[in-house]
């Protein structure tokens, strides 16, 4: 009897994957493992954990490498993940320009040679101020001057506040270059430097690759890593713990080893937001360069010789 | 027409008619249509290669191509000025110059159009703009007044042809074959009736009327393209104002130069009389005074202030890198003209010729400067980015296709002055007529 229920669970989960894989693959490339031929049980059993706490018994032989969850489609990357708020918050205490972020960012996205979708300025407000390093993502404006400017509605605000392209519709007008006054985008000048293999895929607005030839680009709070709950490429890859990243809905934020309260962070730290005169309301905030635990001197090396800091 | 005599309305006819390119004018025209294929092939290379053969980059993202369409639109304004303004205000002395107006403002207003395509980065979905408008974006209002606008002149050069093409269909003998097939194409079913006219007539008055407000809007929305941004130099409520009287200054300045080729040309002299210059020489004075006047409030008000942001972008124009141009822009575009033509002995032909090409040239520098060094200037340092993106000089794809528009231009109205009279006869008939009913 044990073993009847088992195999009818088998048959239910087997099913429901391959139904699961036929209805995601619609518009992708099959699976290499999808296969026509049938599973036949090896009479291994394996005990797993089901999604409602069960545990349960599963045939080896239906154990399979799960996919990358697939992508999105444009449409449903266009409404965003319901019910979640997402901000940034970018502790200037701890950067020394390394650019980490910076190197991941462009890795991951494919960004154009010498083109850069995370910025790291080096920032003096007067002359008798303190320099310090300022790295800038895409702020996600809750009142983005790009997204209200846009003829054709290739960049939209979604729900979780994040602000993406869809460089299947860009015309190329460069009106929200104009319009951010973050300067933030970048423009695809000439066909994208990519692999092939990426650059033939088709275009995905969370991922926000490949690249096109005419188009604008910029940083996407990397929305399919969060789909899978993975923290941004920029927030990983920092050594030093300078990006929290994480849900104003659930009130914490993250770098990857300390998890706060957003708003005690913001409280605490006196955190701000760039150009805030503006009323752009970005979700980007910045907590001030205040006992810090790198001297401004030690990203000197890092820094690019034409960068001279602003006044 | 009954009135004046036979022999007036023939010598009227035959002054006026379009006659074939002498020499200077096949010139002309070669010279032209080599500056086109020029910028045909860089625009072929653009499209080849992306907007990457221009200078642009992600600092300065718009340069000469969005400069030579604000200067576009701007000179097309002139078009409602002479043919709507004048001719509501019930000045009848602009009539030989309606149509030479007409064809500017129809010419100009077709390449803006096709420059701010040359300018996209993907001129292949054009589409998108009827597919997926978004109400919201500037851009999308201007896609809107400039088709009602190009049309609404397309119409007011077509209108006032009818009757001229009735009366050159028939009396001229000398029309070669294409011609008069073309006219009769085009308006063959007029016949001259009383009716015709009068619908003709109401149709013009209505389209008068119509065009002011879209003429201000087409100029008002291009510098909202810039105004509803935050930067330093374009984030200024002075803007439409400030476009819209610079519009009706290059407009009124392109209008004198080409009378004065098209009465040097045509020999029309008899038409477009001293009388014409002196006025309109006295209009440019007039619109270049209004446009100093929103240019004192357009960069004194800011530099009074030198607000932290504005400043590098003003001390760059007033002193820096891009002071020769910006006094070269107040001098030659104003105040040289100002200066020239606010005398009577200053308003001779050849003078407001001269000024008149003094205040086209100085606006298109304007227009530059109204675009570029603003990008230069933005909010946060200009660091992280390839050394070719802290500065702009067009590239020679730029300069071809920028050169390439304007000569397209003069094309089309080279062209037209080719096919069409240039002075619209009918009505300049009905002025004699009138002229006569006076003197009796």
């Amino acid at each position: 009897m044990d073993n009847n229920k088992s195999q009818t669970r088998r048959e239910f989960l087997g099913g429901s994957l391959i139904s699961a894989l036929m209805l995601s693959s619609c518009d992708q490339k099959p699976h290499a493992f999808m296969t026509d031929e049938p599973i036949l049980p090896s009479g291994d059993l394996v005990k797993l954990l089901s999604v409602d706490g069960e545990i349960i018994e599963v045939d080896r032989a239906f154990l399979k490498p799960v996919p990358d969850i697939t992508p999105v489609t444009n449409e449903e990357a266009r409404i965003g993940i319901e019910g979640k708020k997402f901000v940034m918050v970018i502790d200037l205490s701890r950067c020394k320009n390394l650019k980490k972020c910076q190197q991941a960012c462009n890795h991951v996205h494919h960004v154009h040679p010498s083109q850069n979708w995370i910025k790291v300025y080096s920032m003096q407000e007067a002359e008798h101020t303190a320099p310090y390093w300022q790295p800038t993502t895409c702020m996600h404006c809750d009142e983005p001057p790009c997204v209200k400017v846009c003829p054709v509605d290739a960049t939209f605000k979604r729900k979780d506040g994040i602000v993406l392209i869809d460089s299947n519709r860009c015309v190329g007008c460069r009106f929200c270059m104009a319009a951010c006054p973050y300067s933030t985008r970048v423009f695809n000048w000439e066909e994208p430097d990519i692999p092939l293999e990426i650059a033939q895929q088709a275009y995905n607005c969370e991922t926000s690759t490949p690249q096109k030839k005419g188009t604008v680009g910029k940083c996407d709070f990397c929305p399919d890593a969060v789909r899978k709950g993975e923290l941004p490429h920029c927030v990983s890859s920092c050594p030093n713990g300078v990006f929290f990243f994480g849900d104003l809905v659930e009130d914490s934020v993250t770098n990857g080893s300390e998890t706060v309260r957003f708003s005690e962070l913001i409280k605490d730290k006196a955190g701000y937001r760039l150009m805030e005169d503006l009323g752009t309301k970005p979700s980007v905030y910045y907590l001030p360069p205040v006992s810090r635990n790198f001297p401004y001197e030690s990203g000197l090396e890092n820094q690019a010789p034409a960068n001279s800091h602003s006044h | 027409m009954n009135v004046v005599t036979v022999s007036k309305t023939e010598q009227i006819i035959k002054d006026i008619q379009p006659r074939p390119f002498g020499k200077v004018g096949k010139i002309w025209l070669g010279f032209l249509i080599a500056i086109c294929i020029v910028g045909s092939y860089a625009y072929y290379c653009q499209l080849r290669d992306g907007l990457v053969v221009t200078a642009m980059g992600d600092y300065v993202s718009w340069g000469i191509y969005i400069s030579n369409f604000v200067f576009f639109v701007a000179i097309s304004l002139v078009g409602s000025l002479i043919t709507a303004i004048f001719r509501l205000a019930n000045i009848h002395w602009s009539t030989p110059i309606t149509r030479i107006a007409e064809i500017i403002a129809v010419s100009a207003i077709f390449f803006a159009s096709l420059i701010i395509i040359v300018d996209m980065g993907r001129p292949e979905r054009l589409y998108n703009l009827f597919l997926h408008p978004r109400l919201q974006s500037p851009i999308i209002w201007d896609v809107v007044v400039i088709g009602t606008y190009f049309i609404i002149s397309l119409l007011l050069l077509y209108l006032p042809l009818l009757p001229d093409i009735k009366i050159l269909l028939k009396q001229s003998k000398e029309m070669p074959g294409w011609m008069r097939k073309f006219y009769s194409w085009l308006g063959s079913f007029w016949t001259g009736s009383k009716v015709q006219k009068q619908i003709n007539n109401h149709s013009i008055k209505i389209l008068s009327i119509m065009i002011i407000p879209v003429a201000f809007c087409i100029h008002t929305v291009t510098s909202w393209l810039f105004a509803t941004t935050y930067r330093p130099g374009w984030d200024s409520t002075n803007f439409g104002a400030y476009f819209v009287s610079g519009a009706f200054l290059v407009g009124a300045g392109g209008v004198v130069t080409a009378m004065y080729v098209f009465r040097q040309m045509y020999q029309l002299s008899d038409y477009i009389t001293d009388k014409h210059f002196d006025r309109m020489g006295k209009a440019v004075v007039l619109l270049a005074f209004l446009y100093l006047y929103f240019n004192v409030n357009e960069y004194l008000v800011p530099a009074f202030k030198m607000k932290k942001p504005e400043e590098i972008h003003l001390t760059e124009l007033f002193s820096g890198h891009f002071a020769p141009m910006f006094w070269f822009a107040i001098i030659v575009g104003m105040l040289l003209p100002i200066a020239i033509l606010i005398t009577k002995s200053g308003r001779k032909p050849m003078m407001v010729f001269i000024a008149g090409i003094m205040v086209v040239v100085g606006a298109w520098f304007k227009r530059y400067l109204i675009v570029t060094p603003t990008l230069l200037h933005p909010f946060l340092p200009m660091q992280d980015v390839p050394d070719k993106f802290r500065t702009y000089f067009p590239s020679w794809h730029e300069w071809a296709i920028a050169f390439g528009s304007l000569a397209g231009a003069l094309l089309v109205i080279t062209l037209f002055a080719r096919i069409f009279p240039v002075i619209p006869i009918y009505e300049t008939i009905i002025g004699e007529d009138e002229n006569e009913e006076h003197l009796i």
